[in-house]
């Protein structure tokens, strides 16, 4: 805290105003190769980001050497004059809502249980598929990140995060299956099964290979599938900065209706020990729970403090920030609402389809108007009904605005991907499906 | 430094020890539309210290300096615990030595103002066509001064300059939106920031004119690659199995990707090397003190080598090529990249153009993936190829392929390489890796185009 009171001292000297955004942080990972593990690393990360209006202008330093506050000044100021006009007034104190974010046990979490849970986990998958090739993954943090500025705001926050990613590859031939899943959490995971099911139950339903179709075919995008191709350009037509540019495609369209009226999406950084949540964003605007999209309908673009400011709106408190960055809109924890038809029943409808798990090179296309276009890293082939094998040399490619216009069904049984995206399944009537075949 | 680095590893009870600590100066500077919406400095200081111990890695990175010591034991602790027996490193002399940064024209002797003037001008030229809605352009150097030292007495200290810039440019017509862009790099010489008018123009005016252009059919195409999709393209379709890393432990790849295996016809040749002289990739050691070298990958069509570090060529009983790098002080180094281009054969564009009734002719990129056997890569321009000429634009199309096959429907190599320096390559976390890449214009037979 002294170190950032000095720093905002200092720069009260040549600045109007100043923030400090400061960081530290202790993480510890476990990481497996070859169903073994194979290295045990520790970071230790420390540093400060000054922000400064000076003349009315923005300027930015950052640095990880606390040592010298005067020289991370000096360069803020060095750069202020050709900074952008300041659009933005620092929050001043604010009350947060109460939003956990620290589990203590995470902090003195012993490093040998960690290894155990990762080596177990590979274990028994290879107890049932001996013939995959692990890697794996077993990390927690624990950090905290201020924010203090001369205008009297200050955000504090301490939070934990622990995970576990397994990642198979099975090689058959010159043929070659990548399966995997994780969990993140607030809190030590010691539970793997749910990852232990979901990467056996894709080398299930993958092991043997299928024809792969073409045409415009139905598609179930599982939750990571939600997360590896549609997310991606949804979201960035409710940025604040896209938007502000002149864009995005859903500009003059707020109160419209974009998307199915089954699709319901939050963000919400308010949910207690989910690794995405905070009392505050990162530039201590007061975290809220907001409707993006109401039943298919635009609700609201996501906006920091500056971009806020140039829009002539208020921060929907979607700051968020690097060391190194300045702020800019994101999303937090995303929650996508469930519908009426398991996924079981998805699979069951569909004559002829994909299901689609994994992509590669999702957000090579044209992102900004909606548009995606990638390879079928990992998807299934339904036949009247039944998953009958994977799908290969398999491009799936569409508008999410189309896409997301003529939905079959949402799935009941929505789950985490990572720590800030909650969703279920979504299965599209149409999607445009090319293969070598 | 040196001392400090020196006594910290004296003495210490662990097989190897390295530690390596960097400093870091980048200036930054991004504009959204007409105005610089960023202009920033960071400063970064950082260490790590990697300890192997009973066949086990240990990994410690810090940004207190004066912490080492302790850090050092922390390493070492971390790599007795991990044990396992089995991490050799393949011998490497101790070198001593202070590498020079190559520098062209030194950006840090630019002012921000004049940097400014010049993004200015090309703002300019993006705003000012007709039917551009907003330019994002970014422009960033960075300065990184590295120190490299191991328990075997290796000393080494390296400083390079990167800079890189990004044009783009886009058009909005109602919902449909359109984009156009170029990257571009050099190692430590800011002189090609000021050239880049004509770009600028012929970005602006493409993505107009993407608004009113045809998708392709998706399907298998005829393609032909210009040297900077090409680049992407080798880079992507075989660089990334070629990196030691993927191969060592598993079994099943290495009976694939065996030495004298057949990857493509006779005129295909393959180079990684980061010791070609002032490319993005290039340096004179590795982050483990391995001196640069540069590898022929494939050679008449057959696989002659692969990319190493000391603990992959330790285990595959091969040379070490001076490829493990770490993207910085936070990351043990890994197999990686450097300079990978096609080698140059004897046809030109015309002789690739000719006998194409019917294809695509993708120019520049825009991204690339790998997942080993499968890519993608997608092209920042396309136009339709008929009889041999070069006709309309069409919308930005995403290639993808088999690593087995697409090299074998390689069927024609240009005479004109060219080194593509914009960008950066990821894995494992570290991202973006400097690298350049590079190739002739190259002619693919039934590559799968994705398209509606």
């Amino acid at each position: 805290m002294k170190i950032i009171e000095h720093i905002i001292e200092l720069a009260l000297k040549s600045a109007e105003q100043a923030e400090v955004f400061h960081v530290s942080n202790n993480g510890t990972i476990a990481t497996y190769e070859a169903n073994r593990l194979k290295l045990m690393e520790t970071q230790a990360t420390e540093g400060a980001a000054l922000r400064i209006i000076k003349n009315g202008r923005i300027g930015f330093a950052a640095t990880t050497d606390l040592s010298n506050p005067q020289s991370l000044v000096d360069t803020a100021v060095e750069v202020a004059p050709f900074g952008p006009y300041a659009k933005l007034a620092f929050p001043t104190k604010t009350t947060y809502p109460n939003v956990t974010t620290l589990d203590k046990s995470v902090e003195n979490y012993q490093a040998e249980k960690m290894v155990e849970t990762g080596q177990t986990l590979i274990d028994q998958l290879r107890s049932i598929h001996a013939d995959v090739n692990c890697e794996g993954r077993v990390g927690k943090s624990f950090g905290t990140q201020t924010i203090m500025n001369s205008r009297g705001g200050i955000a504090q926050h301490t939070a934990s995060s622990f995970g576990v990613y397994l990642h198979g590859t099975l090689i058959q031939g010159e043929d070659m299956l990548f399966v995997g899943d994780g969990e993140t959490s607030c809190s030590p995971i010691e539970d793997t099964d749910v990852i232990l099911k979901s990467v056996t139950g894709q080398i299930e339903n993958a092991r043997k290979i299928a024809n792969s179709p073409s045409g415009s075919l139905p598609v179930i995008f599982t939750p990571h599938g939600v997360s590896s191709i549609l997310l991606g350009p949804l979201l960035t037509g409710f940025n604040g900065r896209t938007v502000l540019q002149g864009s995005s495609p859903l500009i003059g369209k707020l109160g419209q209706q974009i998307l199915d009226s089954q699709i319901t999406i939050w963000d919400d950084p308010t949910l207690s020990l989910v690794p995405g949540s905070s009392p505050s964003d990162d530039e201590g605007v007061a975290s809220k729970r907001k409707i993006v999209i109401d039943q298919g309908i635009a609700a609201t673009f996501l906006y920091d403090l500056q971009t806020a400011g140039q829009a002539g709106t208020a921060s929907t408190g979607n700051g968020s920030r690097s060391l190194t960055s300045l702020p800019a809109p994101s999303s937090t924890v995303l929650i996508i609402n469930e519908g009426a038809e398991s996924y079981a029943d998805m699979v069951r409808d569909i004559p002829d389809g994909i299901i689609v798990e994994q992509v590669l090179g999702a957000g090579q296309g044209n992102i900004l108007a909606g548009e995606f276009n990638a390879n079928v890293l990992l998807g299934y082939r339904i036949n009247n009904g039944e998953i009958i094998g994977r799908v290969k040399d398999c491009v799936i490619s569409g508008n999410v605005y189309n896409v997301l216009n003529s939905i079959e069904a949402i799935g009941t049984e929505s789950r985490w991907i990572g720590g800030s995206l909650k969703t279920p399944a979504i299965y599209c009537r149409s999607v445009s499906v090319t293969s070598k075949e | 430094m040196r001392n400090d680095i020196e006594m910290a590893l004296k003495g210490k009870n662990a097989r190897y020890i390295e530690i390596r600590a960097e400093h870091a100066e980048g200036t930054n500077l991004a504009y959204r539309g007409k105005s610089l919406e960023d202009v920033s400095k960071a400063s970064v200081l950082g260490g790590c210290v990697r300890a192997l111990d009973k066949g086990g890695w240990g990994f410690a990175s810090f940004n207190n300096l004066s912490e080492i010591n302790e850090k050092v034991e922390i390493a070492i602790s971390h790599a007795k615990h991990v044990g396992g027996a089995r991490v050799e490193l393949a011998k490497v002399p101790p070198y001593d030595q202070i590498v020079a940064p190559h520098v062209g024209e030194d950006p840090r002797q630019i002012s921000i103002a004049d940097k400014k003037q010049i993004l200015d001008n090309y703002a300019e030229i993006i705003l000012s066509t007709p039917g551009v809605q907003t330019a994002n352009i970014g422009y960033s150097d960075n300065y990184r001064k590295t120190y490299f030292a191991n328990s075997e007495g290796a000393f080494i200290q390296q400083e390079r300059l990167d800079v890189n810039m990004r044009l783009s440019a886009m058009a909005r017509a109602n919902s449909d939106v359109q984009q156009a862009g170029i990257s571009l790099g050099s190692l430590g010489d800011f002189s090609f920031v000021r050239s880049l008018e004509s770009e600028a123009k012929n970005i602006a005016q493409r993505a107009v004119d993407l608004l009113s252009a045809p998708q392709v059919k998706g399907g298998p195409h005829t393609v032909i690659l210009d040297p900077v999709l090409a680049g992407v393209f080798i880079h992507e379709a075989f660089g990334h199995l070629s990196e030691a890393d993927h191969v060592y432990e598993e079994k099943r790849l290495q009976e694939i990707m065996y030495m004298g295996r057949r990857f493509g016809d006779k005129h295909l040749n393959v180079v990684d090397g980061a010791a070609l002289p002032a490319l993005r990739g290039s340096y004179a050691y590795d982050d483990e003190g391995t001196p640069s070298t540069k590898t022929h990958l494939i050679r008449e069509g057959l696989l002659v080598g692969r990319l190493h570090s000391r603990e992959t060529a330790a285990a595959m009983g091969e040379r070490p090529t001076g490829n493990a790098r770490a993207i910085n002080y936070r990351f043990p180094p890994i197999v990686r990249m450097t300079n990978t281009y096609i080698e140059p054969g004897a046809a030109t564009l015309e002789d690739l153009l000719s006998g194409v009734k019917e294809g695509v002719y993708a120019r520049n990129w825009y991204g690339g993936m790998t997942s080993m056997e499968m890519f993608t890569f997608s092209a920042g321009e396309a136009y339709m190829i008929r009889d041999g000429k070069v006709e309309e634009l069409l919308r930005p199309i995403l290639l993808t392929g088999n690593l087995f096959e697409t090299l074998n429907n390689l069927d024609a190599i240009g005479n004109d390489l060219e080194m593509n320096q914009g960008g950066g390559c990821g894995k494992g976390g570290q991202s973006p890796l400097p690298v350049s890449n590079g190739s002739p214009h190259i002619r693919i037979q039934n590559c799968l185009v994705g398209g509606a």
